[in-house]
């Protein structure tokens, strides 16, 4: 398991991957596992009303992770909602983020295991 | 340049509806031709902006469903989706359908049926927001996020990064539910007051009840030519003087700052470019109020304001329907709804009835008018300058 940046060889990272680099549109060629770092709180909400095979109330942050002189940002749920902007979070892997089955989006068509970040 | 005229316009009554797509969409089609005084036979394009009356009732084909109800046979038709912002995609095709030469007569119709959709044991509500939030990237879509949700987040940054208070986005609540009562065709036409919208139900932290649009169904139709032949048609037309689309990342996080929309921008820039005109000129907007925040970010993009200074104007009554700068004066996707693929027809109608001077209680001063149709959480936009001949 890991929670991968992809890096082109520019050094531009993006999470999720694109086929070509964002910014200056080289192919990605390098990833860099961010599973073990601590990110900063850049914003996060509580939302109440969600959709089907989504936990009540979901809590969810964007996250921003330096690697060297760069950033990059993650979205994810949250563990809980006691977080404030400008707190560290590290990563904790989870299994199921949602049920695959109860929405809309094909449940093979994407994966749906990931990070969930917890304050630290 | 022979530019292109707006001349005729219509919007079936917006809210929940018994109607399904199809009978919606010939509804606003069906008027927009009378209005002009057009017949159907006459169109060389005919398209609709629908976002996803697919997913929500299994109708796919809507455009050539609409050609066919309506005698547009023979029409050329597309459906255009852009996600929230299919509207105002729809305006530019038939803007370029006409400014090409490809047509000397177009019709657009938007619409979308949202309510009473959702499978048997799904609540609608939860049903139309998985639906919308369809549009997000799976990296996105696997935490259950939601366009609520990034509304939540990026009011909570905006509210941080320029010391705002919360009341801000409850004077837009406020404003925009004030101009929807003097809509007749509005979803909701009914005041509310600060403390209401301070204290309903908290939907997506800071965010709240009356922040946020209603899930509408509804459907607006508009009808295009050359300028050179408008009056040949009718003498109550408006141009198009600039129109712009732009798009910005899929994933809503990779972007700098969260608080900007640069489709927004680089959308406004080309309106304003092709129109010879600046954010000064603009009378009056139509400005795609899904969340309350949108509100002050798309102000702020299109350059009516300072960045981080929109919800001053807010709170000063600037954007009142009395104020400098009008926003929203149909009630706005607020509290006249927000059919997802009609509402950029819609804003459209309101700005044509303002030029006109045909929007009754709601009437402004304007010459120069300005909607801007955002899709996704700005993922893509469209911006179009209306004015006067």
């Amino acid at each position: 398991m890991s929670l991968d940046a992809h890096r082109c060889p520019n050094g531009h990272l993006t999470s999720p991957p694109h086929t070509r680099c964002p910014t200056c549109g080289e192919a990605q060629t390098e990833t860099v596992d961010l599973a073990d770092r601590t990110a900063e709180v850049v914003t996060w909400t509580e939302s109440q009303a969600t959709p089907p095979g989504v936990r009540q109330p979901n809590a969810i942050a964007i996250v921003e992770f330096a690697v060297g002189d760069e950033t990059v940002r993650q979205i994810g749920q949250l563990v809980d909602a006691d977080v404030e902007i400008g707190d560290r979070v590290r990563p904790v892997h989870v299994d199921e983020l949602r049920d695959p089955d109860a929405g809309i989006r094909h449940p093979d068509s994407q994966a749906w295991d990931g990070y969930r970040f917890e304050r630290v | 340049m022979d530019r292109v005229a707006i001349i005729g316009a219509s919007m079936t009554q917006f809210g929940e509806r018994d109607a399904w797509i199809r009978d919606l969409l010939a509804e606003a089609g069906d008027d927009c031709l009378r209005d002009a005084g057009v017949e159907p036979s006459e169109l060389d394009h005919l398209y609709v902006s629908n976002m996803a009356s697919g997913e929500f009732e299994g109708q796919s084909g809507v455009m050539n469903a609409l050609a066919h109800d309506l005698g547009a046979l023979g029409a050329y038709t597309q459906r255009v989706d852009q996600t929230s912002a299919s509207g105002g995609a729809g305006v530019y095709a038939a803007w370029q359908s006409v400014a090409s030469g490809a047509s000397e007569l177009t019709l657009l119709v938007g619409g979308e049926k949202m309510n009473d959709t959702a499978p048997e044991g799904v609540e609608n509500t939860a049903f139309a927001t998985d639906v919308i939030a369809s549009l997000t990237h799976p990296a996105e879509y696997k935490h259950g996020v939601t366009l609520p949700s990034f509304a939540g987040m990026t009011a909570r940054r905006y509210l941080h990064e320029y010391d705002a208070p919360r009341e801000s986005l409850a004077r837009v609540a406020v404003k925009n539910h004030k101009n929807g009562v003097d809509n007749p065709n509005a979803h909701f036409r009914k005041e509310i007051d600060v403390e209401t919208a301070m204290e309903s139900p908290v939907v997506a932290d800071p965010l709240r009840l009356y922040d946020f649009c209603p899930i509408t169904d509804g459907s607006a139709a508009l009808l295009f030519c050359p300028e050179s032949v408008a009056a040949e048609y009718t003498d109550d037309y408006v141009v198009v003087s600039g129109i712009g689309g732009a798009t910005d990342t899929h994933v809503v996080h990779e972007r700098d700052d969260p608080t900007t929309m640069g489709a927004v921008a680089d959308s406004g820039a080309t309106a304003y470019e092709m129109a010879d005109r600046d954010p000064e000129d603009v009378d009056v907007a139509e400005l795609h109020d899904m969340f309350t925040i949108l509100e002050f970010l798309q102000a702020e993009d299109l350059g009516f304001f300072e960045k981080g200074h929109a919800w001053e104007a807010a709170m000063d009554g600037v954007t009142d329907r009395d104020g400098d700068l009008p926003i929203n004066t149909s009630g706005g996707l607020k509290s006249k709804g927000h059919p997802l693929g009609a509402s950029g027809v819609a804003q459209v109608h309101e700005l044509y009835e303002q030029l006109l001077g045909a929007a009754g209680p709601r009437q402004v001063d304007a010459d120069v008018a300005l909607a801007c149709n955002v899709g996704g959480f700005g993922n893509c936009v469209t911006t179009t300058i209306l004015e006067q001949p």
